[in-house]
């Protein structure tokens, strides 16, 4: 096996005296779709974010793509300089639960900003690869529309289309349908189960859409105040769960 | 005679009249004096305000301690500084200059915290996409955050800049011929101050209403969700 992608190792992180990730170990293979599940403030959000460089986390060593995130000697709170988190982030990319696309820019501009101005693609390539790009979300015919004038999931399939623009290796997946009215769920599940057929991007989810996780993931992680308690194949979380936190937690909501 | 034009005090009517043209002269040097001066307060607003914002304590820091020196020195005293204690050390500005420096730097003050005010305004979920797109800070606030914040500070801005306007007759004490400093230099001449000061006062009304008017105009037309970029 190649090495990881992606490797927590004893990674702590704090906010204040709170403990949010306790010397917490994970590692995700290049190309695997993993999902994080569990209560809320159990710390799922937290990996994303970290990984994102959203935030930073004070012990312990994390590497994507072999890069470590803190540099020997670094200084501030990521304990490195921005050119090297800048690097880091060329290989992901985030979906966030309120969408976040920028509101005074029409939905083509939001997808070709970032290739343009990060990357220095010419205007009329970032412009052809971002119209393929809202075809594969269904939305090359809103193009000239501005968010306010798009559903909730239509934004989130634009925002899905923006952060596939940069190609990132790592594509973090923040409750992308928790602020969804329910009948506007199916259609992002509809383009990220898409995705998940991309055999070489890494995904990681954090859902409360449990059907949905167990139909795409190749593995799902069990989070419980700062820990994975348990993980495996979808199958045999969701089937025979082995912890009894976890059978707790998927009985509270998993309809019976 | 002033700028060519004399006075008629045969009668009230046509002794305001004739000094009118002298006023409007005046009037234009005031406009200009405000249009200069915050020019200057919206650019080193914004240099303060970011300085402010910079990851570099020591900057932030400095930045900080002389904003808030500035706001709390009188701009009289600013001004009268510039003028007189400059040229000792072999700067010497005209007068005009002078005065639109002095305002600049005073409103300099207010206009920063404006600023301030109008990014924190911009809600978290936009730097965050924007961080995670990779853009660098510089791009950030290029082309998300001042276009959504430029909206938001539009009224404050406004009052600043009316209140600038009405502020300009400081000006007149470094010798800059504004319209109070002709409107005094005219009462000097014909022993008669009521009429020219009376129409300085009716001017300054008028003026800080129009321009109230066009910042409503400026601020209705602004999408509220940031300056659209196509």
């Amino acid at each position: 096996m190649t090495s990881p992608i992606i490797r927590f190792d004893q990674v702590t992180k704090r906010f204040g005296d709170l403990v949010v990730l306790d010397r917490f170990d994970f590692a995700v293979a290049q190309g695997e779709k993993v999902t994080l599940i569990g209560p809320s403030g159990s710390g799922k959000s937290t990996v994303l974010r970290i990984l994102m460089t959203l935030e930073p986390f004070q012990d312990g060593s994390l590497t994507i793509a072999d890069i470590p995130y803190h540099q020997p000697n670094g200084r501030g709170a990521f304990r490195a300089t921005e050119q090297h988190l800048r690097k880091i982030r060329t290989n992901v990319g985030m979906v966030f639960q309120s969408f976040n696309l920028f509101p005074h820019m029409t939905v083509l501009r939001n997808v070709v900003e970032a290739p343009i101005a990060v990357l220095g693609l010419k205007r009329a390539e970032a412009e052809s690869r971002a119209i393929e790009l809202l075809r594969l979300v269904g939305l090359a015919d809103k193009k000239d529309h501005f968010p306010s004038q798009l559903s909730g999931g239509q934004q989130q399939r634009v925002a899905i289309a923006r952060a596939l623009a940069m190609r990132p290796r790592v594509l973090l997946f923040d409750e992308p349908t928790s602020a969804l009215d329910p009948q506007l769920v199916g259609e992002v599940l509809g383009v990220i189960r898409a995705l998940a057929q991309e055999h070489d991007l890494t995904m990681l989810l954090v859902t409360h859409e449990m059907r949905f996780a167990r139909e795409i993931s190749d593995r799902v992680c069990f989070f419980d105040k700062g820990r994975i308690v348990e993980q495996g194949s979808p199958d045999q979380i969701f089937s025979k769960p082995n912890q009894p936190r976890t059978r707790e937690f998927l009985n509270s909501v998993l309809p019976s | 005679m002033i700028y060519g034009f004399s006075y008629d005090t045969s009668s009230t009517y046509a002794y305001a009249l004739s000094i009118l043209p002298i006023l409007g002269i005046g009037l234009i040097v005031t406009i200009e004096a405000a249009l200069a001066g915050f020019s200057i307060a919206l650019v080193l607003g914004l240099v303060w305000c970011l300085f402010r914002r910079s990851r570099f304590k020591a900057l932030s820091w400095t930045t900080a301690c002389v904003v808030e020196f500035i706001r709390d020195t009188p701009l009289l005293v600013q001004l009268f500084f510039l003028y007189y204690v400059l040229p000792d050390y072999g700067v010497t500005l005209p007068a005009f200059l002078t005065g639109a420096l002095a305002l600049g730097l005073q409103y300099s003050a207010y206009t920063s915290e404006v600023y301030r005010g109008g990014f924190d305004a911009v809600p978290r979920g936009q730097w965050e996409a924007a961080t995670a797109l990779n853009l660098s800070r510089y791009q950030v606030y290029r082309d998300i955050v001042i276009p959504q914040a430029v909206p938001r500070i539009m009224p404050s801005m406004g009052n600043y800049a009316v209140s600038m306007l009405k502020e300009t007759p400081v000006l007149s004490v470094v010798t800059v011929l504004d319209i109070l400093n002709l409107a005094n230099m005219i009462g000097d001449r014909t022993f008669e101050y009521l009429v020219p000061l009376s129409l300085v006062g009716l001017i300054f009304p008028i003026m800080t209403t129009l321009c109230s008017v066009g910042i409503r105009g400026l601020e209705r037309s602004l999408p509220k969700a940031g300056l659209a970029l196509r």
